[in-house]
């Protein structure tokens, strides 16, 4: 092969390779990505099924309700519109999670409307409102054993 | 006045940087008036990178003795400092915020210019000229970032009272070692980048220019390799998630950076032994180096929020997007206009180590490629309303069978021969790596049938890469085997070592979360671990619950874990320490929790088998790439003693 033929081929595999990283990275982050909801969002959108999910909002007061194995929790998210979202959670949740604070949970929703959290994750911030609900501002995680 | 003194150290430093780089530009004018005034020029550029380090470094000394005093009075000490701190975290909490952490970033910059001017003896001078004009220029720029929206030297008046402290999870012996470690990597890259722009500027792209960027890549990547692999092992044991790699945008941010320098480091190789790839490897240089800088735009911006973006201010995500820009564009641009000057390399066939290599690039590309897009999908998304995060089902689906397929490419590679060879012939030479990956895929499969591919394909292929990475050493006398292969069969060795604790860490681990009393006994992997005891304890800066366990495994001696919940007093933060127990085959990993009103404590345990080999494996890589620097070295230094007595 000639010198400038085997520059043009080594050309043509390097964009080969650097479309065929950007196909393959489109096509699975249609089906990755996490996408984030607010009760509110689900009111108007219906539950987001089949997928892995964000959700924050705040954690409402006297919702956190903790099962005999002592390990699993189950709390309500609200924001400002009427719709609210349970969540199950089994593991240690941060130490900033606590009722009437910010959270984002990560997981599913299953078909009755319960949201399976395998990731909660707290805010850091002690004056966090729902308006600014930002759910990559300043949080503190902690990972679900299911 | 040290923080006077300091500031005015940078502000001298920044000048230095400036006239370094009109020095080089003046020396390197397309027709100089006279040769000797070009000459005198150069002469002068060293002792000015030597002497801009050395005030750089003043400062940054001068920094770290303010932290050492808690000098309140300084706005930065005061905002992450704490007189009742211990003294290490006085220390290194110098760069444990935004602006302490790019003082040391152009501290390094300016320390790399300097090794290059006092060392480096094969470039030819005007290819050095313009290589040490390109890092000033690079530096320039962070200065003006540090001078005019960073300032670590401000004064506060009056002075508080007490210090604000330091975010907890840095306190961290970690903190010490791992910053510095990732930023001399980080920096180092840099050096690469001002090479290639040095050679592309005075037309010097070829084997004696790769030879002389060689050992300073290495010593890039060999920062990056320990810096990536102690990150991953603080996160592992601070964090008490009990991983060790969680696909965050700030770990993503050290990774890209050592797959393009890995990517670098080989088709440096083929330039510097073959002549090929030369345009490539160029491109490659100015790719790793972007790459570390994506890497400090995302950790330094504030656009994310980790315990590694302190800074909080728009304006510095601006600034470092706009020196980013600069390089790229400016680089880019450069490589547009003389790519044409370079001319083409020798040639090889498809089967034979530069093709090996090739495949090993294009893998790293793709493996780049699909990293950058999974991290700064988010920030896009985001920018145009939607919010959207994207984590380990993502990375894990689409890097894991690119990383498997890199890995097979890394054990056929180094047994095939340079320019041409034959498929049937290294297959040969392959016969016993590929009996052993044959016998591991039977006994994993019949032993632990359930597993996931990935985790069969890690496993078995960990097992078989390990025995054909040392077969560069089959049937060659050891003593006489030159340093730099050695480095490369540990380095692959390593990878493999890495490879197979990932496998049997996720494929084996056990895990068990429970509210347990104290006198309970549990269950995990081959141990049966006793709760004895809660009790509160008090460090310097902390209090905390501790749990007592007590480990035993069959008929060995019992042993005990004491796993915290430390609240901290300044700021006010929990963090869990976990309690590990590493033994050869595993590590015992054990958090404690919250208690519930009936007397029961959360309890996490794990037994992680060979979870070790992970940063085992990563050290041995940084190890092999070390040896390989002592080699290069070496046989330069050989080899110039040998001209100098011909001479």
């Amino acid at each position: 092969m000639k010198p400038k033929n085997q520059r043009l081929t080594l050309l043509v595999l390097a964009i080969a390779a650097v479309l065929g990283a950007v196909l393959l990275a489109m096509s699975a982050l249609k089906d990755q990505a996490a996408y984030f909801y607010t009760p509110g969002d689900v009111a108007r959108e219906g539950l987001p099924q089949g997928r892995a999910v964000r959700i924050g909002g705040m954690v409402r007061e006297d919702s956190i309700r903790r099962a005999a194995d002592g390990v699993t929790i189950r709390f309500t998210v609200a924001d400002e519109t009427a719709r609210t979202i349970e969540v199950r959670y089994r593991g240690i949740v941060p130490d900033l999670f606590k009722e009437k604070s910010g959270v984002v949970a990560e997981g599913r929703f299953q078909p009755d409307g319960l949201f399976v959290a395998d990731e909660i994750l707290a805010k850091h911030d002690e004056n966090y409102k729902p308006p600014e609900l930002d759910p990559r501002k300043g949080e503190h995680r902690s990972k679900s054993l299911t | 006045m040290m923080a006077e003194t300091g500031l005015a150290a940078l502000w001298l430093a920044a000048a230095l940087s400036l006239l370094q780089l009109v020095l080089g530009a003046m020396a390197l004018r397309p027709s100089p008036a006279a040769d000797g005034e070009a000459e005198a020029l150069s002469r002068a550029i060293r002792p000015v990178a030597v002497a801009q380090a050395l005030l750089v470094g003043l400062a940054f000394l001068l920094l770290i003795q303010l932290f050492l005093r808690t000098d309140l009075s300084v706005e930065l000490v005061a905002a992450n400092s704490h007189s009742l701190k211990p003294w290490l975290y006085k220390f290194a909490g110098a760069w444990g915020n935004h602006e302490g952490s790019m003082l040391l970033w152009v501290s390094v910059l300016a320390l790399a210019g300097a090794a290059v001017a006092l060392f480096e003896r094969r470039l030819p001078e005007r290819t050095l000229i313009a290589t040490l004009a390109a890092q000033a220029a690079i530096g320039l720029g962070f200065y003006v970032f540090l001078l005019f929206a960073s300032n670590p030297f401000r004064r506060l008046d009056p002075p508080p009272v007490e210090g604000n402290g330091l975010n907890p999870l840095l306190q961290d012996p970690g903190l010490a070692f791992h910053p510095p470690t990732l930023y001399f990597g980080y920096v180092g890259v840099s050096i690469g980048f001002s090479f290639a722009v040095g050679a592309l500027v005075t037309r010097n792209v070829g084997p004696a220019f790769a030879r002389a960027m060689r050992p300073w890549i290495l010593g890039a990547w060999i920062f990056l390799t320990l810096g990536i692999t102690a990150g991953s092992y603080w996160a592992y044991y601070e964090l008490g998630w009990g991983g060790w790699w969680f696909w965050d945008p700030v770990e993503n941010a050290s990774l890209m950076p050592w797959l393009a320098t890995t990517a670098l480091l080989h088709s440096v190789t083929v330039l510097a032994t073959r002549d090929s790839l030369r345009a490539w490897t160029v491109m490659l240089a100015v790719v790793a180096f972007s790459m570390s800088m994506v890497g400090t735009f995302l950790v330094r911006s504030g656009i994310l929020t980790s315990v590694h973006a302190f800074a909080v201010d728009p304006r510095r995500g601006a600034f470092i997007l706009v020196l980013l820009a600069l390089y790229i564009g400016g680089a880019l641009a450069l490589f547009g206009a003389r790519v044409g000057t370079v001319k083409e390399g020798t040639t090889f066939e498809p089967v034979s180590r530069e093709g090996a290599l090739v495949l090993n690039n294009l893998l790293l590309t793709v493996l780049l490629g699909l990293v950058l897009i999974g991290t700064l999908y988010p920030l896009a998304t985001e920018a145009m309303g939607v919010k959207v995060s994207v984590g380990p089902p993502y990375f894990n689906a689409v890097a894991g069978p690119v990383a498997l397929a890199l890995v097979v490419a890394m054990a056929v590679g180094p047994v095939l021969r340079w320019r041409r060879d034959r498929l049937k012939e290294a297959a040969r030479r392959l016969a016993i790596p590929l009996a052993v990956t044959a016998l591991a895929l039977v006994l994993v499969l019949a032993l632990a049938p359930r597993l996931s591919v990935l985790e069969l394909l890690g496993l078995v292929l960990a097992s078989g890469v390990g025995v054909a990475s040392l077969a560069p050493l089959w049937g060659r006398n050891l003593r006489r085997t030159p340093l730099f292969t050695w480095g490369m069969v540990v380095s692959h060795f390593g990878i493999a070592v890495s490879l197979a604790g990932m496998a049997s860490n996720a494929a084996f681990t056990q895990e068990r979360l429970v509210a347990a009393r104290p006198g309970e006994t549990l269950m995990v992997g081959p141990y049966a671990i006793r709760f004895d005891s809660v009790q509160p304890v008090v460090g310097p800066n902390w209090t905390a619950i501790e749990g007592q366990l007590t480990a035993r495994r069959g008929s060995h001696d019992p042993f005990v874990l004491r796993p915290q919940s430390r609240a901290f007093f300044t700021p006010p933060t929990e963090t869990s320490e976990a309690a590990i127990a590493t033994r050869f085959d595993g590590q015992l990993y054990t958090v404690i929790g919250k208690s519930d009103a009936a007397g029961r404590w959360q309890l996490r345990l794990w037994w992680k088998p060979f979870v070790t080999l992970i940063w085992l494996g990563g050290a041995m890589v940084a190890f092999g790439g070390f040896l390989a620097l002592i080699g290069r070295v070496r046989r330069a230094r050989r080899a110039r003693d040998r001209e100098e007595a011909w001479a």
